[in-house]
């Protein structure tokens, strides 16, 4: 089954092109590697992917519904990490999971399976505010992941996280279908998409290292 | 939906107990804006009319403070971003924030009234007056919610809320006040008058379902 | 697009003013208690009356924008505030030169309309701040509407809720909805009301023309000027609505 299948989608803030002519297909249970330099469009993608943003141009289908008219229904089958960790600085990381929980409709006893998984179990009931970078990454993954999402959609989701941390977060994470954005040239994806001023450079299924090192460039 | 609303007022209640930043200080402004009045009117007693228009005004400016910080947390943590994510109706944000701001404007007045009377007020309250509190807390509860999701995503936020909920409200202050103005008179109470009970009504009604149609625009991006 | 008929319907509004103002210093006869000054009332009362019909249609407009996402609604909604925005001035100052004529005060409370005037402009002076403090356009659009859409429906709610306030404690001063006016002075105020109207759908029609072409143009030059080359955005914000 074909979890994304985007066509020439678009969108622009104002008149400012932010993404264009963006088609490619995202089978079920493949990794889609987005890469670009700042401002090329990637978290825009993202965020259209998520339903946070109306694609302006083009069509968009994730998980066989079309958006943005059918994004009711895609809503809880995906799992967001974007640049901010969507966690409430004054409330603890059970209670943020539990309130997301709640909006998903999702039993307590994942929000203790979850914080054990990211090994936050010790820190559960102080206040985000307190975290380090790592310890908040730590805590938005098994936000994410909390609903059992069938589309993760992540944004550079090791950022600020020791090899340790990484190593734990990794399985939450991977395995099923994916759309990761990455500023690492030698992380693999099924497909690898690579973004220019908004523009595809490339979306290919072996693309290698040199590509994406010419991006940056 | 019940089950969203009740997560955002759970929530909203849990963050105001832990950082208490809204409420105590609506309270604290309503009594120094008493103690202003006390001076600039020099009058150690009030009544009728005047007394009402005092206590109204104090509680429109009081509540203006609540509705500028009602959805910072959403703004700046990310809570509207969650909320999104969520399969949940998107009005649920709405009705779970005019609750919210409604009970932060029902447990200020319990203090607020109780200073007014200690310091300003000439004759004791009346019960009666709870109607009229609840019937204008409602009205200052949707427009407020209204106007706060509108300002938030703007430059201006702190200058566009006290612009747009003072003219919205005038209607709802007209009525607020003049219902109270019998209670507070000095030598026995008046009857509460019913038709402005009926524009309370009226503007909670017509704000309400009309903040229930488009409110959902506010939080699309 | 928006040009079509412009011509017929300013000759139209150019002989309808110019008829209005014909009947008012010449036909129309002077009141018995106020003398010459009540004659403003050919000018203050359709403007106050355009106004608000504007508001309410920029509220109309904005629900047909949230409904198509037409990017042209918004226009039409924009416009429509604006004028009428410009319209309102006019009747708060009329009103009060009519006051200070009449009553020798520059303003007064006993006269609803007025009062409710004066709300209602203060509101919707908020509606260019709001939209200047909005940097995404198409948000912009979408929050203006919102706007449009409460407060036009706040004007009839602010205008019963003033009226009750007021006019059940004094007697009113005078009728300025025409009930008992006499067939000459009624015959001037109709087409006074007709001129203004026309004058707003002519002056919103022309705004429309105007700023559809100035952004018709610009995107040409842009694709002139760009077409191989990257896309430079117009550094200026702006609170009109962008095409």
């Amino acid at each position: 089954m074909r979890a994304i299948e985007l066509a020439d989608l678009g969108r622009a803030y104002g008149e400012r092109v932010a993404l264009a002519g963006v088609t490619l297909t995202v089978q079920e249970g493949e990794t889609l590697a987005v890469f670009g330099a700042n401002g090329a469009g990637k978290t825009t993608l993202l965020r259209i992917l998520a339903t946070l943003l109306r694609p302006h141009h083009g069509s968009a289908k994730v998980l066989g519904h079309e958006l943005p008219r059918e994004g009711w229904a895609v809503r809880g089958k995906i799992g967001f990490l974007g640049h901010d960790p969507l966690l409430y600085r004054d409330l603890t990381a059970r209670e943020n999971l539990q309130f997301h929980a709640r909006l998903h409709g999702v039993r307590f006893e994942r929000v203790d399976a979850v914080l054990d998984a990211v090994g936050m179990s010790a820190r559960a009931d102080d206040p985000v505010h307190t975290f380090s970078r790592g310890m908040l990454q730590r805590t938005a993954v098994a936000r994410a992941v909390l609903h059992e999402p069938q589309l993760l959609l992540l944004d550079e989701p090791l950022a600020g996280l020791d090899p340790g941390a990484a190593a734990l977060i990794d399985p939450l994470i991977g395995g099923g279908t994916r759309v990761v954005i990455s500023h690492d040239p030698t992380f693999r994806g099924d497909l690898a998409l690579g973004l220019r001023g908004g523009k595809v450079a490339f979306c290919e299924r072996g693309a290698t290292v040199d590509d994406v090192r010419a991006l940056y460039a | 939906m019940r089950r969203a609303i009740g997560a955002l007022i759970r929530k909203d209640l849990i963050l105001q107990r832990r950082t208490p930043e809204a409420a105590p200080a609506m309270v604290l402004f309503s009594i120094g804006t008493f103690v202003l009045f006390h001076f600039a009117l020099d009058e150690r007693e009030v009544s009728g009319n005047l007394a009402s228009g005092i206590l109204w005004v104090t509680l429109l400016f009081a509540a203006v403070l609540g509705i500028n910080r009602l959805f910072v947390a959403e703004r700046e943590e990310g809570g509207f971003d969650g909320f999104l994510l969520a399969p949940v109706d998107r009005t649920s944000m709405l009705v779970a924030k005019a609750t919210v701001l409604f009970l932060f404007l029902c447990a200020v007045e319990v203090f607020v009234l109780a200073a007014f009377a200690i310091l300003l007020l000439g004759p004791s309250l009346q019960p009666a007056l709870v109607v009229v509190l609840l019937l204008a807390n409602a009205g200052i509860a949707v427009i407020g919610t209204l106007v706060a999701a509108l300002a938030i995503q703007t430059r201006a936020r702190d200058l566009l809320v006290p612009l747009l909920a003072i003219p919205l409200s005038v209607p709802l202050v007209i009525a607020a006040a003049r219902a109270c103005a019998p209670l507070l008179t000095e030598g026995g109470a008046g009857a509460l008058e019913a038709r402005w009970l009926a524009v309370l009504g009226l503007y909670d009604l017509v704000f309400g379902l009309l903040a229930y149609a488009i409110f959902d625009f506010l939080l699309e991006e | 697009m928006f040009g079509r008929g412009l011509k017929t319907l300013s000759l139209i509004t150019v002989a309808l003013i110019v008829g209005a103002f014909a009947l008012v210093f010449f036909y129309a006869p002077n009141d018995a208690d106020q003398g010459f000054i009540q004659k403003i009332f050919y000018l203050h009362v359709p403007l106050a009356i355009v106004a608000l019909f504007g508001f309410v249609a920029g509220g109309i407009y904005g629900i047909r924008y949230l409904r198509s996402g037409d990017r042209l609604h918004d226009l039409r909604s924009y416009v429509a505030i604006h004028l009428s925005l410009i319209l309102a001035v006019g009747a708060l100052v009329t009103g009060s030169i009519w006051a200070r004529g009449s009553w020798g005060v520059w303003w007064t409370w006993d006269e609803p309309t007025l009062v409710s005037f004066l709300i209602v402009f203060l509101l919707y002076a908020c509606y260019q701040p709001l939209r200047f403090s909005i940097e995404d356009p198409e948000r912009q659009a979408r929050y203006a509407a919102v706007f449009a859409i409460v407060a036009g429906a706040f004007v009839p709610l602010n205008f019963t809720a003033v009226r009750m306030a007021e006019s059940l404690v004094h007697p009113r001063v005078l009728s300025t909805t025409g009930g008992s006016m006499p067939g000459e002075m009624r015959l001037t105020f109709i087409v006074s009301l007709l001129g203004m109207a026309c004058l707003f759908v002519t002056l919103w029609k022309y705004e429309l023309a105007s700023k559809h072409a100035t952004f018709r143009l610009r995107s040409l030059k842009r694709k002139l000027a760009n077409a191989d080359d990257g896309f430079t955005p117009n550094p200026r914000r702006s609170a009109a609505p962008t095409l």
